[in-house]
């Protein structure tokens, strides 16, 4: 393994060389193959497509928390569909759909494994860069292909993809069903062909250069527990995205080419269809072969963040750092074979369903284990509250709280009554969703000052946090018993039984939380670009961690560390080491600079 | 003219927020260097954290003491109380489970906050505790389990062979009823006879098909035993009946199917819940179009005789086998299913 990162270096130090004198602005900002520089490619994109997908939840939480009343600026946003202030029923389908596929793919796989991925991974484990630039560079620009294509589909005249992020067929293959199954969904499919492209470019290249251009010293058990996370998240992604990229393609084949994989015995529009003998549910296995393990690709990366964060600004190191990393093994696994919990009530085998159970209610040990290590670790701590703690605290709080409504939801005797309620809605905002995004804004907290060399402001940040976590527990929180009440997810309104009553009262609250938790944003993305120019200079580790990404040089040079890369002597996590001067030894300390806080067994 | 003053205005905010913006940044230059999070951010962070919590908590008990009203109708199906009860198990076990992790994190937030000098306790691994913690939610977990697939496997065994079989049949955007009739068997359909005066495609060949009965709002006897079989002609629906804590995916091209028993009858219901107006509903919970949100039917559930008078004035699927057979026989032999059904319920 040494020698492999030690003639990596070399090349890549006199190619170093021979570069600098000419980049010019199309190498260096566009078509870069520089992960530092990818990484805020994807970040500022991923940012982007959030405050898209934001606008439009704020659209359709305008409808559902006051629905028939008028709101002039959804007509000046949307244009027709928004006639006299009024939401389109057929485009608040389009608007629920594009609002997951974004927050889903754009977001918090692209966006968060993207970044992160990219910035971390050669820094923490000590490489000069990823194992091949130029497929990163391809990666992004998968990525920003995938993303342009589906901002278009909002433009087609019959509108865009509307059959739900899950694109379930038959709705999504026939456009005489919905107006969104024209040209929209076709663009959302080849969007979606473009995403897979860069999540499978992107990942082979994460796990290659995580296990073969890691410094020397860098064994697998010294990797931070982020760099664990980005493996098995790529690992997940490699094994699943191919699926669901066969789906989309037998779906392709269905609406253009006439094939049946997943259509059989439809009549539509006054006339049969000679489609016969598919299966609609066939898709649904292939969608959730990929959908479930998804979930932990979007989740794992934010709770390795997250464990390097709490660790770091506790000032402590990580409790069971071996279980963490078996937990997320022991997850990532477990996310293959539990994809038949988002099916039992589409008539499948009830023992088929049994066995669903069991491995799904499983997920909640290793999950159970996570947390408790979490709260071990902030036990006589010595906790620094950063904005980026707090996000993490908070991603810890959302992963208990959506976590545990999972225990329900996997139960398939309780799933057959809240199955497509708003209970599974509250509950993958809270678990998936917020978690998620609060991981995100951990890493970005964090590891601001590693992107830009500056520091974001922090009071900014505070304000930040604490509206945000008020605005998705007051909005999460109620959603719960709007579902319990019965009231199905994706309507457009509620006023057409007397039963959802209750339902119409609490959508009130909700909206008014998910508008000031819109707001929120704003201060998120103001203080992002103000202090990316204009923020306080960064020292060079100013959260004083043990990791490799704070040895390298502010400033983020090309191949990251001048001369040679430092080599490593411990595990990342030793903070407020009993005899120790300081209360964190940085990795590249030997131990035999240490001799007074050496436990037995090191020397 | 107006426009010009908002835009005169906006200038003028953005203006101010950018000098003040500059007079942070000219404080900030002259306290110099400053740790990233000083002292005071981690006091003020920190009671901030014990007070969300504090109030999240009194909100959250509040709040759901409040919607205790509206939470989960009242179950109408014998499976339903069973459901039911589990969940408010489940409820209980992840309240206390909620209620103390949620209350370390962020107690700790203040009560372990940075203090100068001071270090952390060096803890990294702990195998008893870690043994401990894995054990204890996988003890509890099995236990969930074997209840809730006891329960599962309760709900979905293959119905009795006297349930009364009721077509759903779903199609953008409404539901229709086909009753089996007293040979208790639905004729053969398919979806090329789909046509105006046949909007199931029912075979009118196929002799179980002529005393089939189609309808527009479903009425179900009470506690009787229902397999509900369900067809979809266009594309995927869900056919949900939150009281009767039922609900399975209405998919073309194959059959599906849910037992039930209903137990309380529309008219005991408007007493319990004191609400003259109540009905029952099924409702389509699978997005299928623009007006998925509007696609329901009115559910009945009302006494044996009630049940009875109302199928009588149903007309068949073929008017003309109406001609041909007395409507009264269908409808002894009808009664004749029920009653069935009735002493097997009793029993």
């Amino acid at each position: 393994m040494s020698t492999h990162s030690s003639d990596h270096d070399v090349h890549v130090s006199e190619a170093h060389d021979h570069h600098e004198h000419h980049e010019t602005f199309w190498t260096k900002y566009i078509f870069s193959h520089d992960h530092k520089m990818i990484s805020k490619q994807f970040l500022v994109t991923a940012i982007l497509m959030a405050v898209l997908a934001m606008t439009m939840s704020i659209i359709f939480r305008l409808q559902l928390g006051w629905p028939g009343e008028k709101f002039p600026i959804i007509e000046k946003l949307i244009g027709h569909w928004g006639k006299g202030g009024k939401l389109d029923p057929s485009f608040y389908l389009a608007l629920v759909t594009i609002h997951g596929t974004i927050m889903v793919f754009f977001v918090l796989t692209g966006g968060l494994s993207g970044t992160f991925s990219n910035l971390l991974i050669p820094f923490q484990v000590g490489a000069r860069d990823m194992a091949s630039g130029f497929l990163n560079m391809l990666s992004y620009w998968f990525f920003f292909g995938s993303c342009a294509v589906m901002t278009a589909s909002l433009f087609v005249q019959s509108g865009p993809a509307s059959a739900g992020w899950t694109i379930y067929p038959p709705l999504s293959a026939l456009p005489q069903a919905i107006p969104g199954s024209g040209l929209g969904m076709t663009l959302w499919l080849v969007s979606m062909v473009l995403f897979i492209g860069s999540a499978l470019l992107g990942g082979i290249n994460y796990v290659v250069t995580i296990i073969n251009l890691r410094t020397k010293g860098m064994s697998m058990t010294r990797l931070p527990l982020t760099i664990w996370a980005f493996l098995i998240t790529a690992i997940l992604g490699i094994l699943s995205f191919p699926v669901l990229f066969a789906a989309a393609l037998l779906l392709l084949f269905d609406r253009s080419f006439g094939t049946s994989f997943f259509l059989s015995d439809i009549f539509i529009n006054g006339a049969p269809l000679h489609y016969s003998g598919g299966s609609p549910i066939l898709f649904q296995h292939l969608f959730w072969f990929l959908g479930h393990p998804e979930v932990y690709i979007v989740l794992l990366p934010a709770l390795g963040l997250a464990s390097e964060v709490i660790s770091t600004q506790s000032r402590k190191p990580i409790f069971g750092y071996k279980a963490m990393i078996g937990s997320m093994l022991v997850i990532a696994f477990l996310s293959f074979v539990v994809w038949g919990h988002h099916m039992f009530i589409t008539g499948m085998n009830p023992f088929l369903g049994s066995v669903f159970v069991f491995t799904t209610l499983l997920v909640a040990i290793p999950s159970a284990v996570k947390v408790f290590n979490y709260l071990a670790t902030l036990w006589k701590a010595n906790i620094v509250l950063s904005p980026a703690m707090l996000f993490a605290i908070g991603l810890v709080s959302f992963f208990i709280s959506g976590g545990l409504t999972g225990i329900i939801l996997g139960d398939s005797a309780l799933d057959i009554n809240l199955h497509d309620t708003y209970f599974v809605v509250a509950h993958f905002h809270i678990v998936m969703g917020s978690s998620a995004i609060f991981g995100m804004f951990a890493g970005v907290y964090h590891w601001f000052p590693r992107m830009f060399g500056r520091m974001m402001d922090k009071r900014m940040g505070y304000l930040h946090f604490w509206l945000t976590i008020i605005s998705v527990y007051g909005t999460f929180f109620p959603m719960h018993f709007i579902g319990l009440s019965g009231a199905p997810r994706r309507y457009y309104a509620y006023t057409s039984y007397e039963g959802f009553d209750a339902a119409i009262n609490i959508n009130v609250l909700v909206s008014m939380f998910a508008i000031l938790g819109g707001l929120a944003q704003l201060i998120f993305v103001f203080n992002f670009f103000y202090s990316m120019y204009r923020g306080r200079k960064s020292s060079q580790n100013p959260w004083k961690s043990n990791t490799l990404e704070w040895t390298a040089p502010v400033e983020g040079i090309h191949g990251n560390w001048p001369g040679e890369i430092p080599e490593v002597h411990r595990w990342p996590y030793d903070y407020g080491k009993p005899g120790a001067d300081d209360d964190f030894i940085p990795q590249t300390t030997p131990y035999s600079d240490t001799t007074k806080s050496n436990l037995p067994g090191e020397q | 003219m107006i426009n010009l003053l908002t835009l005169i205005v906006i200038v003028m905010a953005v203006l101010t927020i950018w000098r003040l913006i500059r007079v942070m940044e000219l404080v900030r230059d002259l306290r110099g260097e400053e740790e990233p999070v000083t002292a005071q951010d981690n006091n003020y962070n920190g009671k901030l954290a014990v007070i969300f919590m504090i109030v999240c908590f009194l909100g959250m008990i509040f709040f759901t003491i409040d919607a205790k009203k509206y939470l989960l109708p009242i179950a109408a199906s014998k499976h339903g109380v069973l459901t039911d009860n589990y969940l408010y198990l489940n409820f209980g076990l992840i309240s206390v489970v909620f209620f103390i992790t949620q209350f370390l994190l962020f107690w700790y937030l203040w009560k372990y906050r940075h203090k100068k000098g001071e270090k952390a306790y060096f803890y990294p691994v702990d195998h008893k505790l870690e043994f401990i913690w894995t054990v204890i939610p996988s003890i509890v977990l099995m236990g969930l389990i074997v209840y809730g697939l006891k329960l599962w496997m309760n709900i979905t065994q293959p119905a009795p062979a006297d349930a009364m079989v009721i077509e759903i049949y779903g199609k953008q955007f409404d539901w229709t009823a086909r009753f089996s009739g007293e040979d208790n068997k639905l004729g053969h359909s398919n979806f090329k006879m789909i046509a105006d005066d046949n909007p199931l495609g029912v075979d009118s060949l196929d002799k179980s098909s002529s005393d089939d009965k189609i309808t527009r709002e479903l009425h179900l006897p009470v506690n009787s035993k229902i397999i509900f079989k369900f067809h979809s002609r266009d594309v995927i629906h869900s056919a949900y009946f939150p009281h009767l804590r039922a609900q399975m995916n209405v998919v073309p091209g194959m059959t599906t199917e849910f037992f039930v028993e209903p137990t309380i009858t529309t008219d005991s219901m408007r007493l319990i819940t004191n609400n003259p107006k109540f009905e029952y509903i099924l409702l389509c919970n699978k997005i299928c179009g623009v007006a998925h949100y509007n696609m329901n039917m009115k559910l009945v559930i009302e006494s044996q005789k009630d049940f009875l008078k109302w199928y009588k004035q149903q007309p068949y699927v073929f008017a003309r086998n109406a001609a041909v057979e007395p409507a009264k026989d269908s409808v002894k032999t009808t009664a004749a299913v029920i009653e069935n059904t009735k002493v097997i319920t009793q029993r």
